[in-house]
């Protein structure tokens, strides 16, 4: 009787609610197919996939905290004079901002707290994403068919440094206007419409009474809005895309090996955001970060040593700090080359991080689609320039904390100084030379394991005397895995007369471009791999090990 | 009748005796660099003037005695005289002229003193070298603002007072004894090991500098042991 009943088809009516729920959302959404071709999407796995996760959900723990400080923090530079629970602030004339953050760390229940959260979780976004964009520039990832979806997440990174910026500048302490000054020093330094810049920005001259209010907008609405925008894109591309993975037996540029979106992932996905969360808590629970009780308000006659910015704007201050103060003067105009060419130098080097993807596929000449990843190794001349990039960017954040070095190593700050300006120039070369080698040296070790199989301890001791080391094969994947690379062949520019044996003309840039691709592709850059008539010369073999 | 004068006589003879055993110290541990009348040598500045108060601070943080006169900064080091010794070498300098004297607890102690106040104060005067709570920065050419963190309120009163090595001085006629007391109740406020922290650990109170540092090991190097722990657990239809 009862098996009868279950049999019977039910009527709608009698659908589970939950059921009755999805359906009702079906015909007004279309989750039933939305869902049919995502849920059972494959992302495959490896830890430095989860880069980019770290980033989001900072950046979602960001969004969160800044909308409760938003409930409290006021806006306004109209002074104020200070009677809240800190004692060592009691009396003193300051701007609603500053005080409204003073309240907000020591009279809202949670304040500090969330404060904190939100200041180290925008800490590890900046640093998070700085890994994140590394990973992907040092596996290849940018190349077509995902050079906007680089971009997007470039673009992020250089929003989140403003968007850091600004959030930082809001509490109107010491510290913070002093940053304020700095920029709006760099923005001056400009030739032309510098004035004219500064003025608009601060509505008059520096500091005024409206940049806080401004900032405020820029921060919470402005640049949140876009990134968030551009977030969602990134995304959405990156589904669009599929993720790319390394090489490996099965895995090809046509498909994808890995877990299901749902369950593995999305459970995953959720239980890493809880961590990320907790763990920002954490490190918000136990360790301070911009104390402004101690900094004081902002006032423009003060200023205090250790005056830097959050971490990811540190290069930025390190150009200022080793730069000559330089300047001409002409006609009674000053020209502050000492500021200007940081400026510049600023915006240069970030556009050619930018721009890299699209200068690797001019040199190349490839447009195909690549989803299986380089080994850093195996773009030996990439991955050397990635690392110069990354060499001088370091050294310029330590030209930014160069006060801090001083003291706390026992050096004089000029010689701190001098090590940066001269390492902005040689440490990149070093560096550039240094990878090289290392990656051409690992390649070479990849061709030899794979000829000649692993090193496996064993010593043997042969009838005549002689003792050799037993090499053990590998095995068939993991050959494969160390040969799967396709190795580039340098572009040439072709002959220099048509069929007809009249000279063509060769133009400048497709000479540029033949050099460029001998540098990356020539015989200096690459180890050819092993080709499977040497690997069965060598196996074929008479007792050769 | 005369026991006044007896007694003035008599704290006169202790004052000379004072100096006289100052003068025995100087000798051994000061004049081959200061000269033997304190007149100064190519080693060592003149001390006809400084005061009973540079000599308390110089010699009472251990700066002085100094292993060189080559250093781009003396540091502060273990003090190798007693109180009473140095007050002995006090007495003996202040002989030689005219100079600011050890100020008494009076001055530089707690009481009547506007901590606020003295925060504004320390940020206006003293910040751009010392960093916003005292906690040292750098000068030029290896010299520094050396860390105020309990640091003794007499000795910070002396610095201000006499403006030791490349510190400026501040006279009363600059900065009146009030202000003094109040930037020094505003240190004992914020910096010393007593201090509160209301947002924990410090990580130096060195500002953005020690807290990138902290992110990047600590907060993206926690979260990335995260990463690379839940990938390693991954639903791998594994044998095991």
């Amino acid at each position: 009787m009862s098996t009868n009943t279950s049999t019977e088809p039910r009527s709608r009516g009698k659908a589970p609610a939950g059921e009755r729920v999805a359906d009702w959302a079906d015909g007004r959404l279309g989750i039933y197919s939305l869902a049919k071709a995502n849920m059972r999407k494959i992302f495959p796995d490896h830890w430095s996939f989860m880069l980019g996760e770290i980033c989001l959900y900072s950046f979602i723990i960001i969004i969160l905290t800044g909308v409760y400080l938003t409930l409290f923090f006021h806006p306004s530079m109209n002074e104020v004079e200070y009677h809240g629970s800190y004692i060592p602030m009691q009396g003193q004339l300051m701007s609603e901002a500053y005080a409204s953050t003073l309240e907000i760390s020591f009279d809202v229940r949670g304040g500090l707290l969330i404060r904190q959260i939100h200041h180290w979780a925008a800490v590890i976004f900046l640093a998070g994403m700085f890994v994140h964009m590394m990973r992907v520039f040092f596996t290849g990832a940018f190349r077509k068919p995902r050079e906007i979806n680089w971009l997007f997440g470039f673009l992020l990174f250089v929003l989140g440094m403003f968007t850091g910026f600004t959030g930082y500048s809001l509490p109107d302490d010491l510290l913070s206007g002093t940053g304020v000054r700095f920029t709006q020093g760099a923005i001056l330094s400009v030739p032309i419409v510098g004035t004219y810049i500064s003025m608009f920005l601060f509505g008059g001259e520096f500091p005024g009474t409206d940049f806080v209010a401004r900032f405020y907008s820029i921060h919470i609405l402005l640049l949140p809005g876009i990134m968030l925008g551009l977030v969602v894109a990134h995304l959405i591309l990156v589904f669009y895309h599929k993720h790319t993975q390394f090489a490996g037996a099965g895995r090809t540029n046509k498909n994808v090996v890995g877990m299901p979106l749902l369950p593995v992932y999305m459970g995953k996905a959720g239980g890493f955001f809880f961590l990320v969360f907790g763990f920002t808590a954490l490190i918000a629970g136990i360790a301070s970060i911009n104390p402004i009780w101690n900094l004081g308000p902002y006032r423009p006659d003060m200023v205090s040593t250790g005056a830097q910015p959050d971490w990811y704007m540190g290069f930025a201050e390190g150009l200022v700090r080793a730069m000559p103060g330089w300047e001409i003067n002409f006609w009674g105009h000053t020209l502050v080359l000492g500021v200007f060419i940081p400026l510049v130098l600023f915006g240069l080097f970030l556009a050619i991080l930018a721009l890299y993807p699209f200068i690797e596929s001019w040199i190349t000449g490839d447009k195909r689609e690549h989803h299986i990843l380089d080994r850093p190794r195996n773009a030996p001349t990439r991955t050397a320039f990635g690392v110069a990039w990354v060499t001088a960017y370091m050294i310029m954040l330590i030209g930014g904390g160069n006060d801090i070095v001083a003291t706390h190593f026992n050096l004089s700050i000029n010689a701190v100084t001098w090590f940066v300006r001269i390492g902005f120039f040689v440490g990149p070369v070093v560096a550039f030379v240094v990878t090289k080698r290392i990656c051409l040296g690992l390649q070479r070790r990849d061709k030899d394991k794979v000829l000649h199989g692993r090193e496996s301890g064993i010593i043997k001791r042969l009838p005549h005397g002689e003792f050799i080391e037993v090499h053990e094969p590998l095995s068939q994947e993991q050959m494969y895995t160390l040969t799967a690379h396709e190795q580039y062949k340098p572009a040439e520019i072709g002959p220099e007369v048509d069929e007809n044996g009249v000279k063509r003309k060769v133009k400048g840039s497709e000479k540029l471009r033949a050099k460029l691709s001998e540098a990356y592709y020539g015989e200096e850059s690459q180890i050819p791999k092993p080709t499977v008539e040497e690997y069965k010369e060598i196996t074929s073999g008479h007792g050769h090990h | 009748m005369f026991a006044p004068a007896d007694k003035a006589q008599a704290d006169e003879t202790a004052q000379s005796l004072t100096i006289e055993e100052g003068k025995k110290l100087y000798t051994v541990g000061c004049a081959s660099c200061h000269g033997t009348g304190g007149q100064g040598t190519s080693d060592g500045p003149s001390l006809v003037g400084v005061g009973a108060a540079a000599v308390d601070f110089q010699v009472g943080t251990g700066r002085m005695p100094a292993a060189t006169s080559q250093a781009a900064q003396l540091p502060d080091k273990k003090v190798i005289y007693t109180q009473a010794q140095i007050d002995q070498l006090a007495a003996y300098v202040a002989s030689l002229g005219a100079g600011p004297a050890i100020p008494t607890e009076e001055q530089y102690g707690p009481e009547g003193a506007d901590i606020a106040k003295g925060g504004e104060l320390f940020r206006n005067n003293c910040a751009q070298c010392h960093n916003f709570t005292g906690k040292g920065g750098a000068l030029t050419h290896g010299k520094y603002a050396p860390s105020l963190e309990d640091v003794d309120p007499k000795h910070i009163y002396e610095a201000m007072l006499t403006g030791p090595q490349n510190m400026p001085s501040f006279p009363d006629s600059t900065m009146s004894e009030q202000n003094k007391k109040d930037i020094i109740a505003y240190l004992g406020e914020v910096n010393t090991d007593k201090s509160e922290s209301p947002g924990g650990m410090e990580l130096g109170g060195l500002g953005p500098v020690s807290e990138g540092l902290f992110g990047w090991i600590f907060g993206l190097g926690g979260l990335i042991a995260v990463a690379v722990w839940v990938a390693a657990r991954t639903a791998k239809a594994k044998k095991s």
